[in-house]
């Protein structure tokens, strides 16, 4: 077992964040993971992303060629990856931000309104953790809980008051917009 | 499974340097390996250790010079146009047989280049890129786990054998996370001791070092003495990784983070029946020539893959010597070539 995710939006959208979460609940689940950033001279409002790869084996290239799953979080990403997802994968789009789908058959898109559901939470911040829980869902090899738990250490110390409670719940909003009915 | 951390492979190199026993530290910031700075400046001053930003990387080196001189574990590390800066100093410390580790976390090049992962340095690594008849023990990681274990050899190596090491990294291993199981934390007082260090000549005739020797015999000498070192080490420590070789027709030669992307190609390559291995250095200084050589016999073509226009490529071809096919495939620039690429490059040489 070999998959792959892309995390892409704009710098400041907590993307890296993301991808930084679902590695560390690889780790703890006891896959082999790398977590790549791009890191180019980057600023907040340019682009951002990052590559993912989860196995039960060692990972060779930690650039995916084909990813199984892009969480895309602004329309730009989704025009720069779209055409590269594997077959049968799954695409997932924050339509809050993004006016259209899927122009693909044989990709599952995944329409997720990530900032509204943020901004109905009452924190416009965790529309990242949103999306990444419909990552979770559309991926099914690390489960929900593990992520919380690398999200509750990810944000450490920095948490303060109800925000791992608040990031947990947009976790499990975005998670159910992706669990197959 | 011992208990593992999300690491950059800059944290790693760093992390597993102060538990190496290293205890001073200089260097100035460059993209893409500033973490290895932060990560010192926060945790070297714990460990009982002396971080300092230097005004320059070749000031940075020279304060290594002085450090190592004392017998300290000393660690300075830069990027590719930083560490040409610091390429007089390397030589300093090559010609005064002081031991030190270089990290440097290569970027496309030449010139300033850019902040992407490249190869370009294989040359100044391993060849000499300061002046003088000297070498360098260099070592190629290709996961954060493996920059960790090799982090903490080069600073056994290079006490052991009196050379300086430099550990050959890129861009994309500096700045990816992955798992590390770290190693136990060594106490520098439990280290081997170096009676030829500048400790206070109290009760003892005094310490010389210097890269320093007018008379020609002398310095003939000194040289003779030091590459009698190097024999042994390109004898004892040569190291390298194969990976489905036993059978291969094509043997890609690769190392670092071109070395583990190979892996995934060899595994692709496999999956649709096509006998191709890998040989990955981990030592570019010395080089594994004998076991390239021996592979060299029997498969059909040795197909090295780089992020640079073919520099270990010329010691490959050393290691053939005309046995086989010897051809190349690389991107510059700091241009990652991707599996499928590599794999179509492999499938001309069946």
């Amino acid at each position: 077992m070999e998959r792959a995710v892309v995390f892409a939006g704009f710098g400041g959208q907590g993307v890296l964040l993301a991808g930084k979460i679902l590695a560390r609940a690889g780790m703890k689940a006891g896959l082999e993971v790398t977590w790549l950033p791009s890191y180019g001279p980057e600023m907040r409002g340019g682009t951002a992303n990052c590559t993912v790869v989860l196995s039960d084996e060692p990972i060779g290239s930690p650039i995916a060629e084909s990813p199984d799953v892009v969480m895309a979080m602004n329309g730009p990403s989704l025009d720069r990856f779209e055409s590269r997802v594997a077959k049968g994968g799954a695409l997932i789009i924050n339509s809050s931000l993004i006016d259209r789908g899927v122009g693909r058959a044989d990709v599952r898109g995944i329409l997720v309104p990530a900032n509204e559901l943020a901004r109905e939470l009452g924190e416009p911040r965790v529309a990242n953790m949103v999306a990444l829980g419909a990552v979770v869902g559309a991926l099914g090899v690390v489960p929900l809980a593990a992520v919380k738990e690398a999200m509750a250490a990810e944000l450490g110390a920095k948490a303060r008051g109800n925000i791992v409670a608040l990031n947990a719940e947009a976790l499990d909003l975005g998670h159910a917009k992706a669990e197959v009915t | 499974m011992a208990d593992r951390q999300l690491m950059t492979g800059n944290e790693a190199m760093a992390e597993a340097a102060i538990r190496a026993g290293c205890r001073t530290y200089f260097g100035y910031p460059i993209t893409p390996q500033n973490e290895i700075l932060e990560y010192m400046a926060a945790h070297l001053p714990r460990a009982g250790g002396t971080f300092l930003q230097a005004e320059s990387e070749v000031a940075a080196i020279n304060m290594c010079y002085g450090a190592a001189a004392a017998g300290v574990r000393t660690m300075t590390s830069s990027s590719s146009p930083g560490v040409s800066l610091k390429m007089e100093g390397i030589s300093y410390l090559a010609g005064a047989d002081l031991p030190c580790v270089i990290l440097n976390v290569a970027r496309g090049g030449p010139g300033l280049g850019n902040i992407a992962p490249a190869q370009g340095d294989y040359f100044q690594a391993t060849k000499g890129g300061g002046h003088g008849d000297y070498r360098l023990i260099v070592l190629a990681p290709s996961t954060a786990q493996e920059a960790a274990d090799l982090a903490g050899l080069a600073f056994d190596l290079s006490d052991q054998y009196r050379v300086p090491a430099l550990i050959l990294a890129d861009g994309m291993l500096g700045q990816m996370m992955e798992p590390v199981a770290l190693p136990p934390h060594r106490d520098p007082a439990t280290l081997p001791p170096k009676p030829w260090a500048l400790t206070g000549a109290k009760g003892r005739d005094p310490n010389y070092i210097a890269s320093f020797a007018l008379e020609p015999t002398v310095l003939r000498d000194l040289n003779v003495r030091r590459h009698a070192r190097y024999r042994e080490i390109e004898a004892r420590e040569v190291r390298w990784e194969e990976v489905a070789t036993a059978d291969a027709e094509v043997l890609l030669v690769a190392y670092g983070t071109m070395g583990r992307i190979a892996k995934t190609v060899v595994r692709r390559g496999r999956e649709r029946g096509i006998r191709v291995g890998l040989l990955r250095p981990i030592t570019l200084w010395p080089f594994p020539y004998s076991p390239i050589r021996k592979l060299a016999e029997r498969v059909r073509a040795v197909l090295t893959v780089e992020l640079s226009a073919g520099q270990m490529w010329e010691d490959v071809r050393l290691a053939v010597e005309g046995r086989c096919a010897t051809p190349f495939y690389g991107e510059m620039g700091g241009v990652v070539p991707t599996p499928s690429e590599i794999l179509t490059e492999v499938m001309r040489h069946v």
